[in-house]
């Protein structure tokens, strides 16, 4: 009895030694030989990256590697954190022009109460083209009104909406008025438009706060009355508790000045969105230790006057003032072209070594991610991507994609379509010669 | 004797026009640009190279070159020259794009609505763009007269027809002329509103112009009889028909707007039955579904290098299209259809490299030398060859670098954007205003 006893144990005590060994063999992986770049501190040259399940286990140079790892030779590639879209329709949005397709805009004009994780399309065929080129996690936003709603920040791999939420809500999204997005042919929202806007907007958040305080008191006291349920109020409740940043879309360098006052009377916490005329009131906002994402630099400055450079040679400016910055694609199906609008701003001025961190650590900073991912540091998940060269730069290769320690799949539709195709070119042409 | 006469007549007439027509023509700058990296598009690169440019023309690319006397010089130590950009697919520089009156309007031609001041040219200019080829838009299945420019800001609209290309026609398939991203509330629906209609009504129209010149040679035969009679009537001329029946002489060659490869496939086979030459497809999203037929016509693609997804028709057309296409021998290039896209074709250019691999040099050819030859134009411009105009753009890194940025852009040895004189005069305006805004003493 006893004897069997002590057999079972040591049977059980086997084999949970051998599982967990097991298990660990197969957890780790070891990328040697690429040059790192952490993006935070030095890069190192012909170092090691060692992944244990999700996360970075460490990261060095002439590191001992776990017994039954997985090898991967990197000699001559390049090893960045994967990239962060400050700002983007990714799995909101397939053809643009299809509103069948188009998911990131609600009718109306106050609707806090949207969450656009909740529209997210997994299949998205933006999906693995963005990640394809190293973009690792996106914030998915809502757009339209003057409420549009709550974004969410996603990885770039899973099958449901769950699996690819990082955290949502992350942000609710406000749209000022004033400059439109950018272009010559816009006219700018009139003045009074603007500042009818933004008492509309402190309106609401006044009303959340007097709802706040209702449902306060009656939680307190069963003889009060709760406040009548409204769920817009509701959705608001974090923003005015300053648990919830708010995400102000604004252009004008007028309307910059009145939305920093705003969130400092309103105290509410918050981030910048566009920012187009920035580089005039660049002080202002850095004072302000208010954070900027760009929009999409792909667009024209929203007046002559500001120079034909402007929106290049913007994020440099607010970047020298101290500002801290992050770049976005501002879109779906060019979700992929992030890297680029970082490299224009270096192009026109801005940092290169700044212009990699706005999309990579400064995002995360931003987003208060930035203790699991941004950089590649021991204990961050690991999101990693391996190039041929900087992975700001056009002609750049993507090699692998690693995105919580898996390694991601970096076909597309683009390779699947032309790999379809390829056989009917060769075969028509065999038969012409 | 009389043959003589006539001869002299005819060159005496031909010096006078000449004189009447030189005030017109100017003659171009001089520049000598030394010490760049010369990439000429079809000779290699050039490292430490200077191009002399001499009224305009290239007259010599090599090193150590002397400027002849009164030349001036421009330093371009550590920086890159490479032709002017030439966009094959624009509608800038126009005070219309789209003739909506009418389904047919071949007898619409943009060279009456140039806009020399239109600010798409210096936006253009300041992406190193030196010529455009400017077009009717894809509102209708045959569009108009499309024009070449070159971007002379500054300069009234006859001096930027480049007379040199070949007269184009455009003609549109799918999705825009039969307006389906149009609200059906907006108007009621004309004719076509499918692809059926849209072929059907190209054909009928290459018909009706067959009709119309079998007309007048019907008239110039009769004409030519021994006693013509005295009712005989000349037809009635008709400019829509008598575009199209240019494109059927061979005069005007086609630039077809088409997404879908099957639409593409059907426009060849109408090319084919009327015996007319298509130049190029425009945007054309499924070219590389096509290859072995774009190849055994001699059709050339101008395209978007990534912009797809905008609607269902660029529902497949995938960033590796470029190389893909460029590789296996058709001459491609990258458009931007777009007044912002235009200061940019360089990064499109660039991700030629990136998705499918394309050499650097065929990669910039992209954007200069295979437009120049689809808009029959690489005789004078597209790389940087002895002969050719003085177009060249100068870029402070690599062109095809995601980090560079135009520096100049000079069309025929003229500077037309100069950046260190753009921040110049910007810093120079901001002082000024400084100074008039600071409280005056006194």
């Amino acid at each position: 009895m006893k004897r069997t006893l002590i057999v079972i144990v040591l049977a059980l005590a086997v084999g949970i030694l051998a599982r967990v060994s097991l298990a660990s063999e197969e957890e780790y992986t070891v990328i040697k030989g690429a040059r790192i770049v952490p993006v935070v501190g030095e890069d190192i040259a012909e170092g090691m990256l060692i992944i244990r399940g999700e996360r970075i286990e460490a990261v060095g140079r002439d590191l001992s590697i776990p017994p039954g790892a997985r090898i991967i030779d990197a000699t001559g590639l390049s090893a960045y954190p994967g990239m962060i879209d400050g700002y983007s329709f990714l799995g909101l949005s397939e053809i643009s022009s299809i509103a069948a397709t188009v998911d990131y805009r609600e009718t109306g004009r106050i609707n806090p109460q949207l969450r656009s994780t909740e529209a997210l399309r997994p299949e998205s065929m933006h999906i693995p083209i963005t990640r394809s080129n190293g973009i690792t996690a996106a914030l998915v936003v809502p757009t339209g009104g003057l409420i549009a709603g709550q974004s969410g920040l996603i990885r770039l791999v899973g099958w449901t909406p769950a699996e690819m939420v990082i955290k949502s809500p992350l942000a609710m999204h406000v749209e000022l008025p004033g400059l439109g997005r950018a272009g010559f042919r816009r006219q700018p929202a009139s003045r009074e438009e603007a500042s009818k806007q933004l008492l509309e907007l402190k309106d609401w958040l006044n009303k959340a706060r007097s709802y706040d305080r209702r449902r306060d008191a009656a939680a307190k006291n069963v003889l009060f009355r709760l406040p009548d349920f409204d769920e817009k109020l509701e959705s608001l409740i974090p923003v005015i508790r300053g648990e919830l940043p708010v995400m102000i879309s604004v252009h004008a360098d007028k309307d910059i000045l009145a939305a920093i006052q705003l969130v400092q009377e309103e105290k509410v916490k918050a981030i910048f969105f566009g920012v187009t005329q920035g580089w005039k009131v660049a002080e202002e906002i850095a004072k302000a230790e208010i954070p900027v994402v760009f929009g999409s630099l792909y667009e024209m400055p929203p007046s002559w006057e500001d120079g034909y450079d402007a929106l290049y040679r913007n994020p440099s400016v607010l970047s020298k003032a101290g500002v801290k910055i992050a770049f976005s694609s501002q879109s779906a199906s060019l979700a992929k072209d992030l890297p680029y609008h970082a490299a224009k701003a270096a192009a026109f001025g801005l940092d290169k070594r700044e212009a990699l961190k706005a999309v990579t650590i400064y995002p995360a900073e931003i987003f208060g991610v930035a203790q699991m991912m941004g950089s590649l540091e021991k204990g961050k998940l690991a999101n990693i991507v391996l190039t041929n060269g900087d992975i700001l730069e056009l002609r750049t290769t993507i090699h692998k994609v690693f995105i919580d320690g898996k390694e991601v799949d970096l076909s597309s539709r683009y390779t699947e379509l032309l790999e379809k195709y390829k056989p009917r070119t060769r075969m028509k042409l065999e038969k012409r010669l | 004797m009389r043959i003589t006469r006539k001869l002299i007549l005819g060159v005496t007439w031909t010096i006078f026009f000449a004189f009447l027509a030189a005030p017109f023509t100017r003659a171009g700058g001089s520049l000598l640009i030394k010490n760049g990296t010369i990439l000429t598009v079809t000779g290699g690169v050039l490292p430490k190279g200077d191009v002399l440019i001499i009224d305009g023309i290239i007259r010599q690319v090599g090193q150590n070159i002397q400027a002849p006397p009164g030349v001036k010089i421009i330093d371009v130590s550590g920086k890159y020259v490479m032709p002017g950009i030439i966009d094959s697919h624009t509608h800038i520089a126009l005070s219309g794009t789209n003739e909506t009156g009418d389904v047919i309007t071949a007898e619409v031609d943009m060279a009456d609505v140039i806009h020399p001041e239109d600010l798409s040219i210096l936006t253009a200019l300041s992406g190193g763009v030196t010529m455009v080829h400017t077009l009717h838009g894809s509102a209708n299945p045959i569009g108009g007269r499309n024009v070449t420019l070159k971007l002379k800001w500054g300069r009234p609209a006859e001096e930027m027809v480049v007379h040199e290309a070949t007269p184009t026609l455009k003609f549109a398939l799918g999705e825009n002329p039969k307006q389906a991203n149009r609200p059906a509330t907006t108007a009621p629906p004309r004719y076509p509103i499918s692809r059926m209609g849209v072929n059907a009504i190209i054909r009928r129209e290459l018909l009706r112009a067959k009709n119309y010149m079998e007309e007048w040679e019907r008239y110039r035969q009769a004409m030519k009889a021994k006693n013509p009679p005295p009712t005989l009537l000349p037809p009635r001329r008709d400019l829509r028909l008598e575009t199209l029946a240019d494109l059927l002489r061979g005069h005007l060659v086609a630039r077809c707007h088409s997404y879908r490869a099957d639409e593409t496939l059907e426009f060849i086979n109408l090319a084919k039955e009327f015996g007319f030459k298509v130049a190029c497809f425009e945007h054309i999203p499924e070219a590389y579904k096509i290859v072995p037929e774009l190849l055994s016509q001699g059709i050339g693609i101008s395209v978007f290098l990534d912009n797809w997804a905008y609607k269902v028709e660029a529902e497949e057309g995938i960033a590796p299209m470029v190389a893909y296409c460029a590789q296996h021998g058709i001459v491609v290039s990258i458009n931007s259809d777009s007044s912002e896209r235009i200061r940019r074709l360089f990064n499109d250019a660039a991700k030629a490299v990136k998705y499918g691999g394309l050499a650097e040099e065929e990669a910039l050819k992209l954007i200069t030398l295979n437009p120049a030859i689809q808009l029959g134009v690489d005789k004078i411009a597209g790389s940087i060859d002895v002969g050719k105009h003085g177009d060249v753009a100068v870029f402070h890194e690599h062109p095809l670098s995601a980090y560079t940025r135009c520096e100049m852009t000079i069309i025929e040895g003229e500077i037309y954007f100069d950046r260190d004189l753009y921040l110049k005069e910007r810093q120079d305006k901001e002082q000024a205003a400084k100074r008039s805004a600071a409280p005056k003493k006194g």
